[in-house]
């Protein structure tokens, strides 16, 4: 007979964002315990964990064992005592011989054991590997960890029960409602157990509150933002969005700030009008299903009202000392213990961004960046640095570059987010970055592993955008000079064209064995080469490539001298030759149908290794021409051939 | 309408019913409700403990001159320690939201994750702000770790920020104008705490004079550590309570010099390190001092 089991972890509130991978992490240690079964479905609230799964067999199949005796020549009395122990007569026992020779042995069965027990004796062991990215004692010093305190345990196998304890709780049929609209203890049974949660305003699928929020703003021109959406699907059992509205003339405060204030602080979504504007309006997410009295409503526009105050109140006070005039204040902000003030690192930027290329404002905008970690505005909202420098250099008066350039040199702050969108900033965003990256890396600041608490990745990261997107022409070999940080920059080099160009690994391989100081050329390129891989010529063409360099390094050659065009023999060497000097400076491109046959008629015909030593020299210089003409563009060894 | 200090006294009622001491404030200056011997040295060491305090927390750098209607130099906390936290410690806390007259079928409760460190006293635990319709009215922490030490039992600590809390009640847009009795605004007994200290943290203290105060704190209570010896018999008399007394003095006077702009960057990490240094051997010193206490008792 197959069975039904749920698993619900009742625990106190779980933070939203560690959700999604701690379902995935029950998932895994479910599957662990290998109790066969159809189907498995995760769900989650802030408040509890739920495994469900189909078709669990009521008992484990039988099971065999093979248990080996003593050898063949031992005493009989041995033997005699071995099969006493596996409750059989001597001459029941197999003999089977091993490498080390003959010995008695006994096929034992094992019966498979009830699933219940089994699921009973893993379960909280199971739940105690769920993955978190922190966890917690509640019960004491040396007791179980977990994210939060678990309060109640839901296991049923089929009708029944699975008893077990965990952390003084013990399991059976009762889990729980919503905190204060639901009833704390409710029993369930597999069958009802989804249903009677939403009797108790519990919805259990994300996605069905996903779809709930969704719904329920469609009336409303909400700012799309993913991430808060998910945010508060997790953060909620029950939500409910609500609207609410701010005063209008909060408006003549910076978009940025109002958006951060709703966003970070809040967790309110921002509304639009039809133009695209924000309105005086937002959608908070309650996790209740209704505010009939407006309580809640007005509860939230009073909040926002204070913060959206304090908001203009440090604006305001910020504009009492202008951007310039903070910079001394820099020397009272550490940038990182090792590697003093931010007054310090502010002066390395604004050289660095002179070397760089950049013009004068790109050095101002160097010179007023970091200025906006002394605001309130920034102390208040820390996400919001480089933008509150760049609005204030606006109201200043600072030209457009500049303000721009301060306002933008954070970014790009992730993947998704965009480069600076002017030359100015490229410039300004790069130095910053190469600032924290070499400064990091020469006082031994290195990430490793997943510990990355300087974002070096990120700004690794940024740096090799900046240069690619924004097209900038420079050497980066020249700014790194350190190997480690060289290193680590190429593997970004390498991720951004794998994982974020989707160009295949060998191309990118074949393009950096290249160089690839020169990040714009290296995309070129890389364009390039996954362009020729269209032709049919190409790939036999790489194969003759590796060919050449592994016969060139097998005999060591060393050096390319000039080809004495009289030791070329006749037919398919001189004809290589021949095409070589039409073609040498012509783009690979363009001769590749013609160069090929030849190649392949060379290696058909031709013997590389002639027994006259002056011949075969010969020879060896003509590949090693033709491999130096042809790999400026990509180490074609590199490239990985099907056939 | 409930005025501040009714809603003070009905939380407090509502803690000593559920077997709280309920304490009077700590008489020196401290940053947080935390920072009380009460809840420092009290959550250390196998020994359960209750109670509930309003403690006047004192940041000197959050002060604005009696002008902003919700920054305050001066604010007042409720602290609540459960050691060790009762399994029912969340609907607990509900209750007393309730018992101060909040229908929570009707607002908006969220449990937002925060957890919480704090450097100076070697100590941080995970919990939770607490949010009603969008304001962040309690602090809820689980402590882990307190003076660099392991807790055997772990204790919740709840801090409702009480001035906020009456704003939300009494629906006012700044704190000076909630009721704190009938016939007197929180501005009439507090407006001038918040002028005079911010006047005298931002511009007046005398530099000079707040170092050598720390020195001769740090000095005294460096001295009193010095002196313990924990095989020494009849420990239980030597005093850890009043060295502890100076490791807060210099707490809130780096806090106040650091308002007066006087830490320079590099200054400022060794001062966090010089007083948690004296925090953690005052932590470590309790520990064993009550573990002679612990066995006195058990022989009486």
């Amino acid at each position: 007979m197959s069975l039904p089991f749920l698993l619900e972890i009742g625990a106190e509130e779980i933070p939203d964002w560690m959700i999604p991978g701690a379902l995935e992490s029950l998932h895994l240690q479910f599957e662990k315990v290998e109790i066969p079964h159809e189907t498995v479905r995760l769900d989650a609230t802030p408040r509890r964990l739920v495994l469900r799964a189909e078709g669990l067999p009521e008992r484990q199949p039988d099971t065999e064992e093979r248990i080996l005796g003593p050898a063949k020549s031992a005493p009989a009395q041995a033997v005699a005592g071995f099969a006493r122990k596996q409750g059989v007569a001597p001459e029941d026992l197999a003999v089977e011989s091993t490498p080390k020779g003959e010995y008695y042995s006994f096929l034992k069965k094992v019966k498979g054991r009830q699933t219940k027990d089994l699921l009973a004796e893993s379960l909280p062991g199971l739940i105690l590997k769920i993955y978190f990215p922190k966890s917690m004692y509640w019960t004491g010093k040396g007791g179980p960890q977990f994210i939060r305190p678990i309060r109640w345990l839901v296991a049923l196998l089929g009708d029944g029960v699975v008893p077990f304890e965990l952390a003084g709780v013990r399991s059976g049929p009762l889990s729980a409602g919503h905190r204060r609209l639901g009833s704390p203890e409710i029993a369930v049974t597999i069958a009802d157990y989804e249903q009677r949660l939403r009797d108790h305003h519990v919805i259990l699928s994300a996605e069905e509150r996903r779809h709930k929020i969704r719904t329920e703003l469609a009336a409303v021109r909400v700012k799309p933002d993913a991430a808060l959406l998910e945010t508060l699907v997790y953060l909620t059992e029950y939500p409910t969005p609500i609207t609410g509205s701010f005063d209008p003339q909060f408006l003549d405060l910076p978009e940025e700030v109002l958006v951060t204030v709703m966003r970070h602080h809040q967790k309110y979504f921002s509304v639009e009008d039809a133009s695209g504007k924000l309105a005086p309006q937002f959608v908070a997410v309650m996790n209740i299903g209704s505010d009939p009295e407006g309580f809640v409503r007005r509860g939230n526009e009073r909040v926002l009202r204070a913060r959206f105050n304090d908001a203009r109140f440090f604006w305001e006070t910020d504009q009492k000392k202008k951007l310039a005039d903070r910079k001394p204040d820099l020397a009272h902000v550490t940038f990182q213990a090792k590697l003093g003030t931010y007054l310090e690192k502010t002066e390395r930027t604004m050289a660095l961004a002179k070397e760089l290329g950049g013009d004068a404002h790109a050095v101002r905008a160097a010179e007023l960046a970091k200025c906006d970690l002394t605001t309130e505005l920034v102390k208040e909202f820390t996400e919001l640095q480089g933008v509150v420098g760049g609005l204030y250099a606006r109201v200043q008066g600072e030209p457009e570059p500049v303000w721009q350039a301060i306002y933008d040199h954070y970014k790009p702050e992730s993947m998704e987010d965009s480069i600076p969108r002017g030359r100015t900033g490229q410039i300004v965003a790069l130095a910053d970055k190469l600032d924290t990256l070499t400064g990091c890396f020469r006082v031994g600041l290195v990430p490793t592993g997943s510990r990355d608490p300087f974002a070096l990745r990120r700004a690794a990261q940024g740096v090799v955008r900046v240069v690619v997107e924004g097209k900038l022409d420079l050497s980066l070999a020249n700014y790194l000079a350190d190997d480690a940080l060289r290193d680590f920059l190429a593997d970004r080099v390498r991720y951004y064209f794998k994982d974020i160009r989707g160009f295949q690994y060998d191309e990118v391989n074949a393009c950096m064995a290249a160089g690839w100081s020169q990040l714009v050329d290296l995309e070129a390129r890389l364009i390039r080469v996954q362009n020729l891989r269209a032709s049919p010529d190409f790939e036999p063409l790489a194969a003759s490539f590796k060919r050449i360099k592994n016969i060139l390094q097998q005999a060591q050659f060393t050096g390319v001298g000039a080809i004495d065009a009289a030791l070329l023999e006749a037919g398919p060497e001189q004809d290589l030759y021949r095409e070589y000097e039409s073609i040498a400076g012509q783009p690979i491109e363009s001769v590749i149908s013609r160069l090929r046959p030849k190649v392949d008629l060379f290696f058909d015909k031709v013997l590389v290794n002639a027994p006259d030593a002056r011949v075969r020299q010969n020879r060896l210089t003509l590949l090693g021409t033709l491999l130096q003409e042809f790999s400026t563009i990509a180490d074609f060894s590199e490239i990985v051939t099907t056939s | 309408m409930q005025s501040f200090q009714e809603i003070i006294l009905k939380l407090k009622h509502y803690w000593a019913e559920r077997g709280c001491i309920i304490q009077e404030p700590y008489d020196i200056e401290v940053g947080a409700g935390t920072m009380c011997p009460e809840t420092f040295l009290r959550v250390l060491g196998p020994k359960p403990y209750r109670v509930a305090y309003v403690q006047p927390s004192r940041r000197p750098a959050d002060g604005r001159y009696g002008d902003n209607p919700n920054r305050l130099y001066k604010h007042s906390q409720l602290q609540v320690i459960l050691k060790p936290s009762p399994p029912d410690i969340i609907e607990q806390y509900l209750g007393s939201l309730e018992a101060i007259g909040i229908d929570l079928r009707q607002h908006d409760l969220k449990f937002e994750e925060d957890n919480w460190e704090a450097p100076t006293l070697g100590a941080w635990g995970v919990g939770w702000q607490v949010m009603l319709d969008g304001l962040e009215i309690t602090q809820f922490t689980y402590f882990q770790q307190c003076g660099g030490i392991d807790l055997e039992l772990v204790p919740a600590e709840l801090t409702y920020g009480l001035e906020r809390l009456t704003a939300f009640l009494q629906v006012r847009d700044t704190v000076y104008d909630i009721e704190w009795a009938k016939g007197f605004s929180y501005g009439d007994v507090r407006y001038l705490d918040e002028l005079q200290y911010s006047v005298y943290n931002f511009e007046m203290a005398d530099i000079p004079t707040l170092w050598k105060l720390f020195e001769l704190h740090e000095a005294e209570a460096l001295r009193l550590l010095g002196l313990y010896n924990p095989k020494a018999s009849d420990k239980k008399r030597f005093p850890l309570l009043p060295a502890y007394d100076q490791v807060l003095k210099c707490s809130n006077l780096f806090n106040t010099l650091d308002s007066r702009g006087a830490i320079s960057v590099t200054e400022r990490v060794g001062v966090i390190q010089r007083v948690r240094r004296m925090a953690v051997s005052v932590a470590q010193a309790w520990v064993d001092q009550q573990r002679e206490v612990a066995t006195a008792e058990v022989a009486g």
